[in-house]
């Protein structure tokens, strides 16, 4: 057993090194892919609340695509669709304006691929959440912006979305929580994550039991750290509320 | 028209469908297989952890937030590592319990690992589900002289099992779309079907196809789903 732990260790005889390299990759993808994710859930959640019915119909596609398709096609969706999409769009712009034809090949990394994947995902489930969290915000507020004569988007930007955070922000964690563990799906298209690197230790070593339970202690650790993160930014978020909800 | 034509004449490929369309058909019949087995026993099992969770005493209640904490916190992909790579190690003593068979059989494995994981989940739908049912009711039901299980099986449950049943709809979609993972320790299902086309073919379309029916078969129990929670909830509706 001794022996064992000592293929944990840090540096050259041990697996430690490796695995907090596929932890760090492992917060990176999933920190990279949430401002995009957020805002393609704020976009959608838009379109789906629009008066245009060819936005509410695009919003509506895309949410029911992005969360009924499992995450590990859509992975690979983007994976090596990207690639063909982006050299097919040259191939057709260059076709378009009778240049020759370059034949450009695109090739997309892991990384932006799982990037990009994770995104799509986070932002179709989270349009739901930032959807419940405007409408969340009473009709009433929207009536006195008009009274005092904002513009619709003004309206928006000054008296709905501030308090979109607030409403959304349970939502958002739970869905984050989610891409932090979806992230792990990402080790399929070898990609050194934590994942990765704990499957390559295991076979390495031959202590897949050992390897893949530190894995999974590691995302328990970043599910408590993001729990603990969450709570605190409720906290803040709702301060201004605080003290009214303990008059009420 | 056969349903190749039909596909064929809506832009797909004739020729790879017909090469690889039987095998996607049978790895649907796998998928189905994986969830229509893996969720009814998680049910099955989420039922007494959810008890003990709210019911339970200290140590009871501690062992099963544990359980159900460890497999909600932690990816499934890596759960079914554990379980059937890290299987491996215990070989000896998995073989003299008798239950070395569903350590070694990658699908047998992705259904015990679906299950403890998809039990999580539903034993802390059920578990919330419960606790929303008003104390008043149960305290009624001690007055009326009701036991503690004839409480859970005549008060509680029923009206817990409605308020659960949009989130397990949830959950099963949730597995549905899991159990493509089962792929990855090289069970066969749809997502191993079209992998496996795909590198034989090297035809992104494939999984375009696959991609298709996951979205159809979603579709399709959404809508089961709600057609069920319909009737369940139809002595609820006003006029």
């Amino acid at each position: 057993m001794s022996e064992a732990l000592a293929s944990l260790a840090y540096g050259p005889d041990g697996w430690g090194d490796e695995l907090l390299s596929g932890l760090w990759l492992t917060v990176r993808l999933a920190l990279t892919a949430l401002p995009f994710g957020l805002g393609i859930g704020l976009g959608v959640a838009l379109l789906k609340d629009s008066r245009s019915w060819t936005g509410r119909l695009f919003g509506e596609a895309y949410t029911t695509v992005f969360r009924g398709l499992p995450e590990l096609l859509t992975i690979f969706i983007v994976y090596f669709g990207a690639p063909r999409l982006l050299s097919a769009s040259v191939a057709w712009t260059e076709r378009l304006t009778g240049r020759e034809p370059s034949g450009f090949a695109a090739a997309v990394d892991g990384f932006t691929a799982g990037v990009v994947a994770l995104a799509l995902v986070f932002g179709a489930f989270s349009s739901e959440v930032f959807l419940g969290a405007i409408r969340g915000v009473p009709g009433s507020q929207r009536e006195a912006a008009e009274s005092l004569g904002l513009s619709r988007f003004a309206t928006f930007r000054l008296v709905i979305l501030p308090q979109v955070w607030r409403l959304a922000l349970p939502g958002l964690t739970n869905n984050w929580l989610v891409m932090l563990k979806d992230t792990s799906l990402v080790s399929v298209i070898a990609l050194a994550e934590l994942m990765r690197q704990s499957d390559v230790a295991a076979r390495a070593t031959h202590e897949p039991f050992l390897f893949y339970l530190v894995a999974c202690l590691l995302y328990l650790g970043l599910s408590g750290l993001s729990t603990a993160g969450a709570l605190w930014l409720e906290r803040r978020a709702g301060r201004s509320f605080a003290s009214a909800a303990r008059q009420g | 028209m056969t349903a190749a034509d039909f596909l064929g004449s809506a832009g797909f490929d004739p020729v790879l469908l017909d090469q690889y369309g039987p095998s996607l058909l049978r790895g649907l019949r796998t998928t189905l297989a994986l969830v229509a087995i893996s969720v009814p026993l998680g049910f099955a099992l989420a039922l007494p952890l959810a008890f003990v969770r709210v019911e339970g005493g200290p140590l009871l209640r501690a062992a099963a937030t544990g359980f159900t904490g460890f497999f909600r916190g932690t990816p499934l992909l890596a759960q079914l590592f554990l379980l059937y790579y890290g299987a491996a190690q215990f070989h000896g003593a998995l073989q003299a319990a008798g239950v070395w068979w569903m350590f070694r059989d990658a699908f047998w494995c992705a259904i015990l690992t679906f299950t403890l994981n998809t039990a999580s989940y539903q034993a802390e739908i059920l578990r919330g589900a419960a606790q929303a049912i008003p104390a008043g009711q149960i305290e009624a039901g001690r007055a009326l002289g009701f036991g503690q299980f004839g409480i859970y099986r005549a008060i509680v449950g029923p009206q817990a099992l409605i308020l659960a049943l949009r989130p397990l709809g949830n959950e099963l979609i949730l597995m549905i779309k899991a159990s493509s993972l089962a792929s990855v320790v090289t069970v066969v299902d749809l997502m191993g079907a079209s992998k496996r086309a795909f590198s034989g073919s090297l035809d992104f379309e494939v999984y375009l196809w696959a991609a298709l029916i996951y979205l159809a078969l979603v579709e399709i129990v959404r809508r089961i789903w709600n057609a069920l929670e319909r009737r369940m909830t139809r002595h609820l509706r006003t006029a």
